[in-house]
């Protein structure tokens, strides 16, 4: 893979394989498992390649164990690769070398950086230390991250007493203070109420633009994907079997529309069902799946046949397409 | 937050085990038999809790429930060597057991006032430097053990490998001086004398080999960075960021 100069992030080839041993119930399966260890590979991430330009925001899906979270634990040199190559700004993220720990950061739950019984200012000093910001620097970075991330009194109450959301929001504040210019999220949002994973979207949304800042983020929430990854890599068995922007995906997954459709008298769902997949059926409410190459004749066809009040034309959403292109396991 | 200054105190208590030696050894006159009187005896073991206090270790436990959560995550994407913070919160524990410490010292003293000492400026230095390199010692012995976390999980159970020995031969619950010669020979070829029954004996007074002392905690210490270092390096290649 040639590596152009305005790539950031280079992954090529790269796969992940890890060593498990099972073990089955009781105490035989105990014993068998202390004398007699089977081990075998289990593949994590399989021939992977892409590449990321700065400034970037990329949305990693996939369902549980697909390999997303592993694929970024490598980027961020976490953990080292199998086989295949991670160049992320001229280095080999593996041997996390200093002046590239300067320059990025990994958000991973919300138990991660925060002393737990220390309020997170504590935590915030001992960081700015460990990244050798001054007093004087680690104080002005704070106050502007907690305004953007509306954080006040929070930070002086022992993190064990705060809300998940706070949590979240300083733990987010400790991976930025010293100003990385490469984010690694995993799962921001995850098991934040709605209003909480909207500020965060926005933060993250405001830091991209005010920095310039490329962020990497996996996310089960597709409130996260659409509203911050306008560029989607999607992760299937450990291989990739997407990579580009989030409206195409949305458009080659779609082969259908949404036709929502408000009925001035209820009628019979057999009448519907010439037009299309019956979706919902509520007394006079209907919502019909119709092929896009039959959409124009069906939306002629409903407007003569039936008194109709309100006509509406959407795609499904992308959450559901997501869902369905994971159980089937590949793009039209 | 009352419960974690209790915690505090009862940390500083839970190392009381050389006074229930000393009251043991005292009580059964068995002290002249390991060379030392009662006062001898009475100050061998308070300077043994003082030492203890300074050079205690628990690295290998709190990194690996670290390991285990994930919490280590972060701590390796800093630029910041992570066994370097596990020394940076034993340095605080250890600000914080001081006065405690001195608080037990001298009940110790108002109960036994006739083992009152003032240990001289050189005798306090040497005491101060040889228990430093006390907990450099144990703080690189559990890192070790502490590394095989990336291999074995559970590491925490090897702890008792360096742990029975360290019991029996640092001194801690019998001076060395009441070793057969030959086990003492044997004994002073592990680190195990230099990590309580060396410092205690410069603060306590007593008579100790200095220079040998100091000799053996540097060679110990010389060998063991570069050992933890290798396992290390080994090891974080293994590591697969579990729980994270």
């Amino acid at each position: 893979m040639h590596n152009n100069p305005s790539d950031l992030i280079v992954v090529d080839q790269l796969s992940k394989y890890y060593r498990v041993a099972n073990k089955q119930p009781g105490f035989k399966g105990t014993l068998k498992h202390f004398f007699d260890r089977k081990t075998y590979d289990v593949s994590a991430v399989t021939d992977i390649s892409f590449k990321i330009s700065p400034g970037e925001v990329v949305g990693f899906l996939g369902a549980n164990g697909a390999g997303k979270t592993t694929l970024l634990k490598m980027m961020c040199g976490l953990i080292h690769p199998s086989t295949g190559l991670v160049d992320v700004g001229g280095f080999s993220p593996q041997r996390r070398q200093t002046a590239f720990l300067n320059e990025i950061t990994l958000v991973m739950g919300q138990k991660q950086q925060l002393i737990w019984d220390l309020p997170p200012m504590d935590s915030l000093y001992v960081n700015a230390a460990v990244y050798g910001l001054s007093d004087h620097e680690a104080k002005v970075r704070i106050n502007e991250l907690a305004e953007m991330l509306e954080l006040g009194e929070e930070l002086t109450r022992p993190v064990r007493k705060l809300s998940l959301g706070q949590r979240m929001k300083s733990e987010i504040l400790a991976a930025l203070l010293h100003k990385p210019s490469v984010l690694f999220l995993d799962e921001p949002t995850l098991g934040l109420d709605v209003n909480a994973q909207a500020r965060v979207r926005s933060f993250l949304s405001e830091y991209n633009k005010r920095t310039g800042a490329t962020i990497l983020l996996t996310s089960h929430y597709m409130a996260d994907i659409t509203a911050l990854c306008p560029r989607v890599i999607c992760i299937h068995k450990g291989k990739l079997f997407y990579d580009g922007d989030l409206d195409s995906l949305a458009n080659s997954l779609s082969t259908s529309r949404e036709v929502k459709v408000e009925l001035k008298n209820p009628c019979a769902s057999e009448q519907f069902k010439k037009y299309g997949e019956i979706q919902d059926l509520n007394d006079r409410f209907v919502c019909l799946l119709v092929s896009r190459d039959k959409l124009t004749d069906v939306v002629s066809n409903l407007l003569t046949d039936f008194d109709i009040i309100d006509l509406e034309i959407s795609d499904p959403p992308i959450d559901q397409l997501i869902g369905e292109l994971f159980i089937k396991g590949e793009v039209n | 937050m009352l419960e974690y200054r209790i915690e505090i105190a009862l940390w500083a208590l839970s190392g009381v085990l050389p006074f229930i030696m000393f009251s043991l050894w005292s009580q059964n006159d068995v002290g002249n038999s390991f060379g030392l009187n009662d006062i001898g005896l009475a100050r061998y073991f308070l300077s043994a809790f003082l030492v203890r206090q300074f050079s205690v270790v628990w690295v290998v436990f709190s990194f690996e429930e670290d390991s285990l959560s994930g919490r280590l995550s972060p701590y390796l994407l800093q630029p910041l060597h992570p066994l370097l913070r596990y020394v940076a919160a034993h340095l605080a524990e250890q600000a914080t057991r001081l006065p405690f410490a001195i608080a037990i010292a001298i009940t110790f003293f108002i109960l036994n006032p006739s083992s009152f000492w003032l240990p001289s400026l050189p005798q306090l230095f040497l005491a101060y430097l040889s228990t430093h390199f006390a907990f450099t010692i144990a703080f690189l012995l559990q890192s070790l053990v502490a590394a095989l976390c990336f291999w074995t999980e559970k590491s925490s159970a090897l702890e008792r490998l360096i742990f029975v020995p360290y019991l029996f031969l640092s001194g801690l619950l019998v001076p060395l001086s009441a070793f057969p010669s030959n086990v003492l020979k044997v004994a002073m070829l592990t680190p195990f004398p230099y990590l309580i029954n060396f410092p205690a004996k410069i603060l306590a007074g007593m008579p100790a080999d200095i220079f040998n002392g100091f000799l053996a905690q540097i060679l110990w210490i010389s060998l063991l960075v570069p050992s933890v270092n290798l396992l290390w390096k080994l090891g974080v290649k293994r590591y697969t960021a579990m729980g994270a």
